[in-house]
């Protein structure tokens, strides 16, 4: 209503277009869920239509087979895409922090990365891998990998020493199951030299030739609403209950708001000197070196090609 | 009005004394009462939260214990079918039927699994997983590694038994497929032996359904709105009335949402199979309650038991109620009692303060309020009566007394003043003799004194002077002194010198004189043509002799002894001259014994000096200003003695008046 009122021309000029986030509502995505329901998009003359993604919907396929103009994806998953051929580009990077870390209770001797060694550990799969493989190499640790499910409940029952754990997600589930923070041990790769940006908002190339300031509009949009739901943090989170309410995902409101604090430090980190939305060259080497030196991909993309630097366009 | 806290007490102090009374019993009685009812409410508390833990205690265990006995038998069959596997050989359509009969024999079974490691059934297999479930009274097969994509090996109920190589119960979930309903599954870990070492098989899984579950919890209820809910072993909600909690929230997450530290430790202690009685706020509203908690052993699942404390106090506080009503009419009977019979009390204690005032004012004639009783009051009022039939007799005797007394007082003032009558009052006595001039005075005291003072001329040209001092006072006093001066009068003829005059004067008196009275008498006679004076004194005090233009002179001389103390006395007569000008001062004790209020007399010593001060004034003057210095000394003090000043000033044969 808010919207129609002061764009009530707008509406017929307004561009379709379709977004997939790579996983179900969650605070995680808050931004653009909260761009939408604010009327964000339409003020940017977008139409948008966000899909719901998750373990069956995977937005990078989403992305390569035309089925979504805009897709959230890790940018380890976006370089080994690009390096395989498909092209797509990065048009907004996010989340600028590495939220993947390694988890241990002290209770079983874990207190610093060399006491991992020769432990078992919980590692969910592909990229996932690809941080505590390279940790496990910088500490030279030889252990017994578990593959991890989405639960933690292996973790909780002690079926291994150590888990893999989204700092706005896993680990928020651990302590609401009972373990306190000082039980825990936290292995932050960022800590470890070894952040690896994670969500980034990507399209295919051809889309954005054709029409850069539409892409760039929606990435100006989503960071307004990124904007929105943090200085307005419970309305956000309304939003994103509503939205996992719709998506028949049990919703739990301390979860979202702790996952919606973290999203924040993760998104604009404390000392971090760049803007919103801006993917660092040395980011995106220190991740490629890694795919490369893992064996994920044989050549590193050239930078310039699979970024563009929106500010630019969204001006237009 | 400005009520000080001094003005409180000083309030209370001027009130009447039922007022006071109903005040303190009042006061105190309430005082009373509450502590009562404190001390009642909190015991009765203590008793009702001690029954309440027995009863929490009870009704968790037996609960806890429904749910052990179900879990069991699952756990039982389950165990028992690993127990088949690890120990029989069986083909396919062996396994499908024993696991198809399990399903079918075990009601209480929703489902179950037999799941193998990859390629462990069968060698081609890389994955083997069949499932018999109940859908519509008939028993399905269902094959999970087509519905896991091959890959249940990472499902918790696969993950974890192998992992830990226990039989573990699974966290409860929503089954979709059963038509959304809660289920829980219990994992038993199968193994075989391979060349004496012991390698994992699969998992053998059964699924039940926790609706019985949620029935059984949610139909206890307790007091009004008190009730169980059970969490699982990571804390969360599995029953509670409020659905939106279910499998939504953990005990954990409730706390972090509310900042109750306090409620993550106790959900710490549920999960860690502890049991314990607590102070609870609840879940949905925050109410302060009490729970009992204590774990479900084989699947590490806790129930908690919520009785909420306001629904347990209701009683006490609906009694407590009606025990305040009774104790606030109770005292307001009480202060009724206590105005009526204080009421009755001050009624006679008022009356008989008016009495009293009015006997006060003299009326003893008014009517006291009858003797009504034996009690304090009434002997008050006896008392009453007696004092004032004993003031009537009392003032009818004063009366009598008192106007004898003023008859005798009249007359002897009358007898007074005619003894004064006859003292020479007149000054200057002989108007036409300037050879000399006197002066005297006399102050009576109260009482009647016995001072006296005379002059006369005896011949032609010797004056006799006189002025004494009779011992004791009143009508004796009095009567001595008008004896004593009619003898002087009498003897006193011309050619008798003071001593003899005074010799004679004792002899007289001493004659039946029994009541052993005197007199200090000084006498002298003056001869006005040469200033010549003889004298005797008897006891009394020297007089002075101011000089004219010289010094203040003691006249001392032999005292001799008072006259009429004994007989035969020989009073011995002595010689003076006095220049023209000399004055000759005399005077009584009055004055040198004059007390002020610190008892302290006038003395010689300050008579002298004020003398020396009116050396060359009037005589009259100076009889005066003595008179005045001797009246301030005595500040107010009541004069107890006569004071009599006799002044005789010698001007010289050829004194001229001007």
């Amino acid at each position: 209503m808010f919207n129609f009122m002061i764009f009530p021309c707008l509406g017929e000029n307004l561009k379709k277009v379709t977004f997939i986030p790579q996983w179900s509502p969650q605070a995680q995505f808050a931004g653009y869920y909260v761009a939408y329901e604010k009327g964000i998009y339409k003020k940017y003359g977008i139409d948008l239509n966000i899909l719901k993604g998750g373990p069956d919907s995977s937005s990078v396929e989403f992305l390569e087979k035309g089925k979504a103009d805009f897709a959230t994806m890790w940018l380890s998953t976006a370089i080994q895409k690009r390096s395989k051929g498909v092209k797509l580009i990065n048009i907004g990077q996010i989340i600028q922090r590495s939220a993947l870390i390694l988890v241990a209770k002290k209770s079983t001797g874990i207190h610093k990365p060399e006491d991992i060694n020769g432990k078992k550990v919980g590692l969910w799969g592909d990229e996932f891998q690809i941080q505590p493989n390279a940790f496990f190499k910088k500490y030279d640790l030889k252990v017994k990998v578990i593959p991890q499910s989405f639960s933690v409940n292996l973790f909780l029952r002690d079926g291994v020493d150590v888990a893999s754990a989204m700092w706005y997600n896993e680990y928020h589930t651990i302590i609401n199951s009972g373990i306190n923070p000082e039980e825990l041990i936290t292995f932050f790769f960022y800590d470890h030299g070894l952040n690896f940006p994670e969500d980034g908002i990507y399209a295919l190339e051809n889309n954005f030739k054709k029409d850069p300031s539409l892409s760039c509009a929606f990435v100006k949009a989503s960071i307004e609403g990124w904007q929105y739901a943090f200085a307005h943090p419970d309305e956000a989170l309304d939003i994103v209950l509503k939205y996992m309410t719709i998506a028949k995902i049990p919703a739990n409101r301390a979860h979202q708001k702790w996952m919606l604090e973290k999203t924040k430090d993760l998104i604009s980190p404390q000392d971090n000197k760049t803007f919103i939305g801006i993917l660092l060259k040395a980011d995106f080497l220190r991740v490629a070196k890694e795919l490369k030196e893992n064996g994920f991909i044989k050549e590193i993309p050239e930078f310039e090609s699979f970024c563009r630097e929106c500010s630019v366009h969204a001006e237009k | 009005m400005n009520l000080s806290v001094e003005s409180v007490p000083y309030m209370l102090k001027n009130r009447g004394i039922a007022f006071k009374l109903i005040v303190l019993i009042t006061l105190s009685s309430a005082l009373v009462f509450l502590i009562i009812l404190s001390y009642n409410y909190y015991a009765s508390r203590r008793m009702i939260e001690k029954n309440v833990k027995e009863n929490a205690k009870n009704l968790a265990f037996s609960t806890a214990n429904r749910i052990e006995t179900i879990l069991r038998s699952v756990q039982k069959v389950t165990e028992n079918m690993a127990c088949y596997l690890e120990n029989s050989s069986y083909n396919k359509k062996e396994l499908l039927q024993f696991l198809k009969i399990t399903v079918e024999n075990n009601p209480e079974i929703y489902g179950s699994a037999i799941t193998f490691e990859p390629y462990a059934f069968d060698k081609k297999l890389s994955a083997f997983a069949p499932y018999f479930y109940k859908e519509n009274g008939k028993t399905r097969l269902k094959n999970l590694q087509d519905i896991f994509q091959h890959n249940y090996f990472i499902s918790d109920w696969y993950q974890i038994p192998k992992e830990l190589d226990r039989p573990v119960w699974s966290e409860p979930y929503f089954d979709e497929g059963a038509g959304n309903i809660m289920m829980a599954t219990y994992s038993v870990p199968f193994h075989k032996d391979v060349n004496g070492n012991r390698q994992f098989m699969g998992v053998v899984t059964a699924d039940v359904s926790l609706e019985w579950l949620r029935e059984m919890i949610l139909s206890i209820k307790i007091l009004k709105t008190g009730y169980a809910f059970l969490i699982s072993k990571n804390g969360t909600v599995i029953t509670h009335y409020n659905k939106e909690l279910i499998m939504n929230e953990t005990i954990f997450s409730v706390a972090e949402r509310r900042g109750d530290a306090l409620l993550r430790e106790i959900g710490r202690k549920m999960i860690r199979g502890e049991s314990g009685f607590v102070p609870f706020r609840s879940i949905v509203r925050g109410r302060p309650c009490w729970m009992y908690y204590t774990p479900v052993p084989s699947s590490g699942w806790a129930i908690g038991v919520i009785y909420p404390k306001d629904e347990l106090t209701e009683d006490i506080i609906h009694l407590n109620r009606t025990v305040i009503f009774l104790g606030i009419a109770g005292i307001l009977l009480l202060s009724v009692a206590v105005i009526l019979n204080t009421r009755s009390i001050t009624r006679q204690l008022i009356e008989m303060s008016e009495a009293a005032e009015r006997i006060g004012a003299g009326d003893l004639d008014i009517e006291l309020p009858p003797v009504k009783s034996g009690d304090e009051v009434g002997k008050l009022t006896a008392a009453f009566h007696y004092m004032k039939t004993s003031l009537k007799e009392y003032i009818r005797q004063l009366t009598e007394t008192t106007a004898a007394k003023e008859r005798i007082e009249s007359e002897l003032k009358i007898a007074s003043e005619i003894q004064m009558g006859i003292l020479p009052k007149k000054f200057p006595p002989f108007p036409d003799r300037t050879e000399f001039d006197i002066f005297a005075t006399i102050k009576p005291a109260k009482e009647i004194g016995g001072d006296f003072y005379d002059f006369f001329f005896i011949d032609q040209n010797l004056l006799c002077f006189v002025i004494a001092d009779v011992s004791g006072k009143g009508i004796p006093a009095a009567l001595f002194m008008a004896v004593t001066r009619t003898f002087i009068k009498a003897i006193a003829t011309p050619g008798i010198a003071p001593g003899e005059l005074l010799t004679k004067v004792n002899e007289e008196l001493c004659i039946g004189n029994d009541s052993n009275m005197f007199v200090t008498i000084f006498c002298g006679i003056l001869d006005t043509k040469t200033g010549e004076i003889l004298y005797t004194n008897a006891g009394h005090n020297p007089p002075l002799i101011i000089q004219k233009g010289k010094q203040i002179i003691w006249l001392e001389g032999e005292r001799n002894i008072f006259v009429g103390a004994m007989e035969q006395v020989n009073y011995k007569t002595y010689r003076i001259v006095l220049n023209p000008g000399d004055v000759l001062f005399m005077y009584t004790d009055g004055i040198t014994e004059a007390m002020n209020e610190n008892e302290e007399q006038f003395t010689n010593e300050r008579l002298e000096k004020d003398l020396i001060a009116l050396q060359d004034k009037p005589i009259q003057e100076i009889v005066d200003r003595i008179m005045e210095k001797v009246v301030s000394f005595a500040h107010g003090v009541s004069q107890s003695d006569d004071i009599t000043m006799m002044v005789m000033e010698f001007k010289g044969s050829d004194y001229k008046e001007e």
